[in-house]
């Protein structure tokens, strides 16, 4: 079920909680003892009612506060139980969900890349929780359950040995009926899934697109579709639904049939004459009824168990990947803005290079533009800069000292980065803009959301600079969100600035306004731009042409345009068709 | 949440057999401790092994006969409470499909996709629940107490004093119990978004390094979890406890107050056992129904989101004309529209005859699609009038309007299936002839015979066709329908120009008197229509031809002149 290597670790992490442990088992012990302990009393007390005036009024009355005086306690034992489980368990989860949020900011971005959100959300939600649940509460219950178990069984052998034989022969049965029906259920239950799945998809599909059905006056024709999703979703869940209802009845069946065992031994070794008496067929009835419980409990422990060791295997293998190299610590020796890359190469897979020996040089205070057609390495490039990713081959350097022997901190701090893909988070448009620079005045912040040209729409937002904007920036068009960006990089004026297709989604009148904000913001600034429009690159004193991880050109706007080169038909395929109309 | 149980009307045979039946259950196992007692106080005490054996076979028979019973109940309460959740999710489908575009942007689609299906899961699980076990368990309580009573009052009394006080606590342990949850599942989901932000926006916390300012908010959201996590925690603990001590202390008391019975001789001995073995039974399904409350207060808190969304009044209404004769085919009279407060087009008017083509144009968020949802009556204007063909767009039925304008949505979507179900997705069957043609108009045909014809397979949200692909496949889509008035919402951004300017020339060859509108960011796209209008900020702020705005308009040169690029050059 599980392997050794595993169970080390778990147990690593929850030493800590180990003397918890210890004192829930011992707790667990107590309360059966002492709960199980109580029908016994209301049996002795059954057997003092023997008949007119023949009530021992005084034993009663001790046998009865004996029985306040156990309960009580046992309720005490199982309320600090309880309570100290479900502490160990928060506390657990809770470390969990820190260490595994802190873990992402030490992961590689090829690893951050090449997992889905998804997937690592899912760490941190379902499988820490389902792990120091059913650890825990598995392990209190599997406890419990046995010392309950243990403890009915001794309490019956006390009384009665054979009929506690009557008791452990039968009740078994119960369990296995349980078994059985969920095993034959199983079926049932993933027919239910997939068609459920099924209806999910065509309900995310439809209604999501609900505005583009309603344009197209399909809403009948949708109806009747998923009619009959509806109608298969039924069916299944019909089956499964009514199949699963019969654990409860069955086991309920045989219990009757347990019960009346007992009742039918007791009551014939109570005529019989061998020691019992009617008190003890009481106690008896109580502890069937009982018994059963426990064993219930601990067939449900076994699943959970098993669920939170497959939990622990998938939280273990996130918080043992492999971090980030250590950061280099040569950042005083940093001189300038200069920016170097000298023979570098690099991949994303060791056998598909994608970059190979690229040479050059921005010296500080120079644009260059990277352009090319997709997938030609521009984005790589931002990432090698930004050291989201190390070289396999060569360098690059900053201010004369490597990337790589700096902290990333130190190097990334130097760069303003604006990206296509934008990136909003809940909360409001000022803390939206605040991002690069924590604790800036709001002066500061409508600043540089004017210099974004972001300050109308924001003005205009119900709240203004106090919209809460939703998660991925609700209702905001993709060209607001690009300005939100751009503020952003307006308000802490970096030392030199790194946009990615940071236009694409504005309009071209906003766009060269947005043009000349970047103009001065990277005036006498290290600058390097990539674009889609070419528009947005004529400027720039060098523009490096880019096709499947080389530069193939450099130049300047006329100097490529004369070349009539690779640049030139890129230009022209822009531009050129536009005209023909 | 009246309205929900309408869906059950269907069941109404079931819903009221299924407790009937567990009545009966019920009824038969709190026979069992009267038959104990009768073995007890007639067969033990009289030595009668005959009568201990026929009642050991009366409790096995009883048992059978609950089993029956059981059987039956759970198929008719599965049955009813699938049943009603199918036809309640059917009803909200179709419900969705009433609502307007401000409808929807108020509901908004995830959570509708959500009422749709965990809400409506959640409440068939409250609804098959509360037929099979929440009549059963106060059945059981009840039944046991009255049984007691019948047994002997004044101990039962003692005995029946503590349910009430039970009922109360559990009830104060639950209150507390949901409000402390809410606040959990409030708190949970707040880190979980911090985790999901944190993961998609990496790379932009990375490059502005506030890694430890991230980690150091997350801790303290963390904690604060913790903390109401823990109280919650200690709250829920005492349940299982309290209701032991409570439970033990009154069947002490009825103990108690039966040996004073049985020391007058009016009670047997049986009959205490009898009476024990109910109140044992009365614990066991308080229990039960501590853990079902909470099962049905999440039914129940899902069936009033579902119930807000059933409510909701459709906002637009339609009449019950068409299309009058006129040569106008479009006509804005001083139209106004604000969506949530916020004015998005103020004082349009606009004039548009039939079979002439109309270019919208401007910057993002100037209100061009405004003008567009309009015509399609997708939102309805807050001032003003528009009318179509002569008609105001009021008195159109849903259906004529809908024949009459053939829209383009920005987004693209295409829905899984068949090619050919998706062009005629709305319009009943189309035949092959028009649909070829519609895609051939649309430059679509090519690459659609590369795919396998009409009957090539459209996946999910079409994602096995690129977004240009998409876009020409959504105007083939409008086209096929041959509407009289055909909307194109910046339809082709994901073309190229060549493509883009072929696509539009062969739409005209395809009808030649069907009006067209056409809103585009590409000065290319609108340039030869006959008249172009230009939005800035909700108002028409120039109208006229191409050569005129460039002389007359700032906005359009400004627009002009920033994608004209190097035509200079050449």
């Amino acid at each position: 079920m599980m392997n050794k290597a595993l169970l080390k670790k778990i147990l690593q992490r929850i030493k800590k909680q180990i003397p918890i442990f210890a004192v829930i088992m011992v707790l667990s012990a107590l309360f059966a003892g002492l709960s199980l302990y109580i029908p016994k009393l209301f049996g002795g007390a059954i057997d003092l009612l023997t008949g007119r005036d023949g009530v021992d009024f005084s034993a009663l009355t001790v046998i009865l506060i004996k029985i306040a005086v156990f309960s009580a306690s046992a309720a005490v034992v199982q309320y600090i139980m309880t309570a100290l489980a479900n502490r160990a368990a928060y506390k657990i989860t809770a470390d969990l969900r820190k260490e595994t949020f802190d873990k992402i900011h030490t992961l590689p971005m090829s690893y951050l890349d090449s997992h889905p959100t998804g997937d690592t959300l899912s760490r941190f939600t379902n499988d820490a929780e389902t792990f120091s649940d059913g650890l825990l509460l598995g392990f209190t219950q599997l406890f419990s359950g046995v010392s309950l178990i243990v403890g009915t069984l001794i309490y019956m052998l006390t009384i009665k040995p054979s009929v506690t034989a009557v008791v452990v022969l039968l009740t078994p049965l119960s369990l296995f009926t349980a078994r059985l029906i969920a095993k034959k259920t199983f079926g049932m239950f993933s027919k239910q899934t997939s068609d459920t799945a099924a209806q999910t998809a065509y309900i995310t599909e439809t209604v999501g697109e609900q505005k583009t059905v309603r344009a197209l006056g399909a809403e009948a024709e949708a109806a009747a579709k998923f009619d009959k999703y509806n109608e298969n979703l039924r069916r299944s869940s019909m089956k499964a639904t009514f199949f699963s209802s019969l654990t409860n009845p069955s086991t309920r069946f045989i219990n009757a049939v347990v019960y009346g065992a007992v009742a039918l031994t007791g009551a014939l070794s109570v005529i019989a004459g061998g020691g019992m008496t009617v008190g003890a067929l009481a106690s008896f009835l109580a502890y069937a009824n009982k018994y059963t419980k426990p064993f219930n409990e601990i067939s449900g422990v076994i699943a959970e168990l098993q669920s939170a060791f497959a939990c622990a295997e998938r939280i273990f293998g996130f918080l043992e990947q492999k971090e980030e190299a250590p950061d280099g610590k040569r950042d005083n020796e940093i001189k300038s803005n200069d920016v170097k890359i000298d023979d570098m190469s690099f991949s994303y897979l060791p056998d598909k290079p994608l970059i190979k020996h690229m040479d050059f040089d921005a010296r500080e205070g120079k644009h260059t533009a990277i352009v090319g057609p997709t997938g030609c390495g521009k984005t790589t490039l931002i990432n090698l800069l930004m050291r989201f990713y190390d070289v396999t081959g060569g360098s690059i350097s900053v201010g004369g000292v490597d990337v790589r022997d700096m902290s990333r901190r130190a190097l990334r701090c130097r760069f303003g980065m604006v990206l296509q893909d934008t990136w909003l988070r809940y909360g409001t448009v000022a803390d939206n803009i605040a991002v690069s620079k924590p604790g800036a005045s709001r002066e500061e912040i409508i600043g540089a959301a004017k210099a974004a040209h972001a300050h109308g729409f924001i003005t205009r937002l119900p709240d203004g600079y106090d919209t809460v904007i939703g998660e991925d920036g609700g209702g905001l068009s993709a060209g607001q969100k690009q300005l939100l960006c751009i503020a952003r990089v307006m308000l802490c004026r970096p030392d030199m600035l790194i946009l990615d297709e940071a236009t694409s989604s504005i309009d071209t009148v906003t766009e060269k306004k947005i043009q000349a904000a970047f103009d001065a913001l990277t005036e006498g600034r290290t600058a390097f731009i990539v674009a889609h429009r070419l528009s947005t690159v004529l400027n720039a004193d060098e523009i490096l042409v880019m096709r499947s991880g080389d530069i193939v050109e450099r130049g300047t706007h006329a100097e490529l345009l004369n070349k009539r080169g690779f640049y030139y038909d890129l230009y022209q395929s822009q531009f050129k068709q536009g005209k023909q109309i | 949440m009246k309205k929900l149980l309408k869906y059950l009307k269907k069941y109404r045979a079931q819903s009221i057999l299924a407790p009937l039946l567990k009545l009966c259950e019920v009824a038969l196992e709190i026979a069992v401790p009267f038959i104990v007692s009768y073995m007890i106080d007639n067969g033990i005490d009289k030595g009668d092994k005959g009568f201990v054996i026929r009642c050991f076979l009366l409790l096995i028979l009883f048992g059978a006969l609950g089993f029956g019973f059981a059987i039956v109940a759970q198929y008719f309460a599965a049955k009813a409470a699938t049943g009603f959740s199918a036809d309640l999710r059917g009803a909200l489908f179709r419900h969705i499909g009433k609502l307007s575009y401000s409808d929807l942007d108020k509901f908004g689609a995830s959570s509708l996709i959500t009422n749709m299906t965990s809400d409506v899961t959640r409440i068939q699980n409250g609804v098959n629940l509360t037929l099979r076990l929440l009549l059963r368990s106060p059945f059981v309580v009840f039944g046991a107490v009255a049984a007691c009573f019948v047994i002997s009052v004044q101990p039962a009394l003692r005995f029946a004093a503590a349910v009430p006080v039970l009922l109360v606590f559990v009830y104060v342990i639950m209150l507390f119990g949901m409000k402390l949850y809410g606040k959990v599942q409030e708190k949970l989901s707040k880190t979980v978004r911090a985790a999901k932000e944190n993961l998609d926006g990496v790379r932009v916390i990375r490059a502005f390094g506030i890694e430890e300012r991230e980690k150091a908010e997350f801790d303290k959201d963390n904690k604060a979890l913790l903390k109401t996590q823990l109280s919650s925690g200690r709250l829920s603990a005492l349940l299982n406890p309290v209701t032991l001590v409570i439970v033990n202390i009154a069947v002490a008391a009825l103990m108690y107050s039966g040996a004073v019975k049985v020391s007058a001789g009016t009670l047997t001995q049986g009959e205490v056992v009898a009476m024990y073995n109910l109140t044992v039974m009365v614990l066991v399904e308080l229990i039960k129904l501590a853990d079902l409350t909470i099962n049905i207060t999440k039914a129940l808190s899902s069936a009033k989101r579902v119930s807000a969304v059933l409510d909701a009044k459709p906002s637009i209404e339609y009449g019950e004309k068409g299309a009058d004769d006129s040569d106008v085919a479009v006509k804005f009279d001083d139209v106004s529209l604000s969506y949530g407060g916020v004015e998005a087009l103020s004082h349009i008017d606009l004039e548009l005859k039939k079979g002439q083509t109309l270019g919208i144009t401007g910057g993002t968020g100037s209100g061009k699609s405004s003008i567009l949802s309009l015509i399609s009556r997708f939102y309805d204007a807050d001032g003003g009038k528009i009318t179509l063909f002569g008609r105001d767009i009021k008195e159109y039925s849903e259906e004529n309007l809908r024949k009459t304008v053939g829209v383009v949505p920005q987004r693209a979507a295409l829905f899984a299936g068949t090619l050919r179900e998706n062009l005629s997705f709305g319009a009943g069957e189309i035949n092959d002839d028009t649909l070829e043609k519609a895609l051939a108009a649309a430059c679509a045909l090519d690459f659609v015979r590369d795919k396998g014809g009409l009957d090539c397979k459209v996946e999910q949200n079409g994602r096995n066709f690129s977004g240009g692909q998409k876009q020409r496949l959504c105007v083939a889509r409008a086209l096929a329908r041959n509407p009289r008035i055909l909307i194109l919402d910046d339809s082709s951004s994901a073309l190229d120009y060549a493509t883009d300017a072929r696509m539009r020339s062969s739409i005209f060859e395809y009808s030649k008197d069907m009006t067209v509108i056409i809103a585009a960011q590409r000065i290319s796209s609108v340039r030869n229509s006959d008249a172009i209008a230009v939005v800035d900020d909700g108002k028409i702020v120039g109208y006229g031809k191409h050569d005129e705005l460039l002389s007359t308009c700032d906005i359009y040169k400004q627009i002009y002149v920033s994608q004209k690029g190097g035509e200079d050059d050449e």
